[in-house]
C-alpha cells in the first residue's frame, strides 16, 4: 500500500455524546485529486479538523504516507506534511501579501539561521532570507499574486485572498494539500481559473488533494474520486461520476 | 534643557518596561501584570552580585541572565498550563505572580530598604546645563535596544512568525509556527528589556525594595495603553511621553504633588476620546 498518499482508518469523533462524525474510511492514492462532498453540517470540516490535529479523533487513526500521525501537535503534522486552508478565509490580514508566504516558509529546514545570524546580519542571514524571498516569488507567481506582494492581504478581493490562502498553505511544502471549499464566493471565472491552478499545483509540486467543496460542476470537473458524508457517516465512495448519481447521494442532497 | 533629558531618559526605562507589557499582550493576548516584578528581579539580581563579585558589567550580565530565565520559568510553570483558559484567570494568575515574586524577596532580602553603589559616570555640561553621563547612556542604549527590536520583528523569520502568531494564533499552527517556542521567546525578550530597565531604573534611584517594580511596572503599564497596547512604536512613544511629562510636571513646583494623578488622568483622557491609544489598530468588525 505504499502508493497510499492519505489513508483513515474508522476515523471519528464525538463532542459529548453527539458522534460528529464516525467511521470515516478514506483511502487517497499520491496525485490524487480527492473530493469530499456532503449536505451543510456533515462533518467534513470536522474531518479536515481532525486530520490537521485541530481536534483529537475520539475513534481511529489516519496514516500520511505510511506514517501515523493521530495524536500529533498541529505543527508537527504541518512539519509532516499536510497543509490546509480554511473556510472562512484567515489570512494574516495586516501584513503584506508576501510576507504571509514567508511566515509559512519559515519552518523548512533550508531556511533556518540562527540567532547569531540575525542580530549580526551574516552572509547566511542575507542568504537564506533572499532565498526565501525568492522562494516566496516563485510561489506567488503560479498564483498570479507577484503584483500584489507588497498590498496587505486585507485590500485583496475575495477570490485573490483564496488563492493566496493556498500559495501559503503550499509554503509549508506539503505533500497532502486540504482545500476547505476553495470556490466558496468565486464568479464562474475565477472557478474556472481555479481548477486550473489546482491541477497545475497537483503537477508542479507533486501533490496529493483532498478538497471540501459545494460547487458539484468543480467537484466533478476536477476530482477522479469522493467521499460523500451525511450526518458524519459515509454514504457514497467512489468515482465521481458513480458517487454522486447515487441515488442515496441525491436524496441527501434534495430531500425527499 | 536637563528636564527635557531626565525625561527623556525615564521615558526610555518606561518604553523598555511597557514594550515587555505589548509584546506579551499582541502576542499572549495576557497582560502580564507579574511584569513590573521582573525589574525588582533583576534589581536585587544587580545587587547580591556586586556583593559577591564587586564587578559591575559582571553583574549586569548575571541580572540579565537572571530576569531572562525568570520570564521564561514563570510563563512556562504559570501562564502555558493556563493556555486557552478564561483571559480573567490568566490576569488573576498574573497578579498572583506578582504577589509571589514580591513575598519571595521579601523572605530573602526582607522588606527594608537596600542601597546600591553602581559606578558614577559623573556629568557633563550640554547646552548650558549639568547633565548625568548615566541619563545620556540610559537614552542611547534604550534607543539602541528599541531600533534593534525593530528590526527583528519587521526583518527576521522569528519576527514575522511573532506578527503571524499575534494576527491568528490558530492560522498560524496550521502554517507550521511553533505558537509554544513563539511565546517563550516573547516572554525572554519582554524580561530581558526589563533588566535593561531596572539597571537604568537604578542608575537614577539607587535603593532597592521588594515592591520596587510596582510603581515604574504600573507607569509602563499605562504607557502601553496610551500608546496604544499591541504596538510595539506605541509602547516607545507612550513610554517616551509619560517620562516627559512626568520629569515636567515634577519641575514646577505647583503642580510637582499632583504628578502621578495628572499620569493617570492622562490614561483616562485616552481611553475616554481613543481608547485604542495612540497608536493602537483599529479592529475591522466584519459583517
Amino acid at each position: 500500500m505504499a502508493d497510499l498518499m492519505l489513508e483513515t482508518k474508522n476515523l471519528g469523533i464525538s463532542f459529548g455524546g453527539l458522534k460528529a462524525v464516525q467511521d470515516v474510511n478514506l483511502k487517497i492514492k499520491k496525485n490524487e485529486l480527492y473530493g469530499l462532498v456532503g449536505p451543510n453540517g456533515a462533518g467534513k470540516t470536522t474531518v479536515f479538523n481532525m486530520l490537521t490535529g485541530v481536534y483529537q479523533p475520539t475513534t481511529g487513526t489516519f496514516y500520511l504516507d505510511g506514517e501515523e500521525l493521530k495524536g500529533k501537535s498541529q505543527e508537527k503534522i504541518n512539519h509532516k506534511g499536510i497543509a490546509r486552508t480554511f473556510q472562512n478565509i484567515r489570512l494574516f490580514s495586516n501584513m503584506s501579501v508576501i510576507r504571509n508566504v514567508l511566515v509559512a516558509l519559515h519552518n523548512q529546514p533550508e531556511f533556518k539561521y540562527n540567532p547569531f545570524d540575525a542580530m549580526l546580519h551574516t552572509p547566511r542571514y542575507y542568504d537564506v532570507e533572499v532565498r526565501m524571498r525568492d522562494k516566496a516569488k516563485e510561489i506567488l507567481d503560479v498564483f498570479g499574486l507577484l503584483e500584489e506582494r507588497n498590498n496587505l492581504a486585507c485590500n485583496l478581493s475575495y477570490g485573490t485572498q483564496r488563492r493566496l490562502e493556498i500559495a501559503r498553505a503550499l509554503a509549508t511544502n506539503p505533500k497532502l494539500l486540504l482545500l476547505d471549499e476553495p470556490a466558496a464566493g468565486m464568479n464562474p471565472n475565477e472557478t474556472a481559473e481555479l481548477m486550473s491552478i489546482v491541477k497545475d499545483i497537483r503537477d508542479r509540486f507533486d501533490l496529493t488533494v483532498l478538497l471540501i467543496e459545494h460547487d458539484m460542476k468543480f467537484v466533478s470537473g476536477l476530482c477522479d474520486e469522493v467521499t460523500v458524508l451525511n450526518f458524519g457517516t459515509t454514504l457514497a465512495q467512489g468515482t465521481t461520476a458513480e458517487a454522486l448519481n447515487d441515488p442515496e447521494v441525491i436524496r441527501a442532497y434534495i430531500g425527499g | 534643557m536637563s528636564t527635557i533629558m531626565d525625561g527623556l531618559s525615564l521615558g526610555a526605562i518606561y518604553a523598555l518596561i511597557a514594550l515587555g507589557y505589548t509584546m506579551v499582550y499582541g502576542i499572549a493576548k495576557m497582560l502580564n501584570f507579574a511584569h513590573g516584578d521582573i525589574i525588582m528581579v533583576g534589581a536585587y539580581a544587580i545587587l547580591t552580585s556586586l556583593q559577591l563579585t564587586g564587578n559591575p558589567y559582571l553583574a549586569v550580565a548575571v541580572s540579565i541572565l537572571v530576569c531572562t530565565a525568570s520570564g521564561v520559568i514563570i510563563e512556562r510553570l504559570a501562564y502555558k498550563p493556563l493556555r486557552g483558559a478564561s483571559p480573567l484567570a490568566v490576569l488573576i494568575t498574573a497578579i498572583g505572580v506578582s504577589f509571589f515574586l514580591q513575598a519571595v524577596a521579601q523572605l530573602i532580602y526582607g522588606s527594608k530598604s537596600q542601597a546600591i553603589s553602581l559606578p558614577d559616570f559623573g556629568k557633563v555640561s550640554l547646552g548650558g546645563a549639568t547633565i548625568n553621563v548615566s541619563t545620556i547612556l540610559t537614552l542611547v542604549i534604550g534607543g539602541v535596544i528599541m531600533v534593534a527590536l525593530t528590526l527583528f520583528v519587521k526583518k527576521t523569520r522569528t519576527g514575522r512568525a511573532m506578527q503571524a502568531v499575534s494576527e491568528d494564533k490558530g492560522a498560524a499552527l496550521l502554517m507550521g509556527v511553533n505558537v509554544n517556542r513563539i511565546i517563550m521567546i516573547t516572554f525572554a525578550i519582554g524580561s530581558m528589556l526589563a533588566a535593561f530597565a531596572s539597571l537604568f531604573y537604578l542608575m537614577q534611584i539607587p535603593s532597592i525594595t521588594p515592591t520596587l517594580g510596582s510603581m515604574p511596572g504600573i507607569k509602563a503599564f499605562t504607557a502601553a495603553v496610551i500608546g496604544g497596547i499591541g504596538s510595539i512604536p506605541g509602547a516607545m512613544l507612550g513610554g517616551v511621553l509619560l517620562g516627559l511629562i512626568e520629569k515636567i510636571c515634577l519641575s514646577i513646583p505647583v503642580i510637582a504633588p499632583y504628578t502621578t494623578s495628572i499620569e493617570f488622568s492622562l490614561l483616562i483622557l485616552i481611553l475616554l476620546v481613543k481608547p485604542i491609544g495612540i497608536l493602537g489598530k483599529k479592529i475591522r468588525e466584519k459583517v
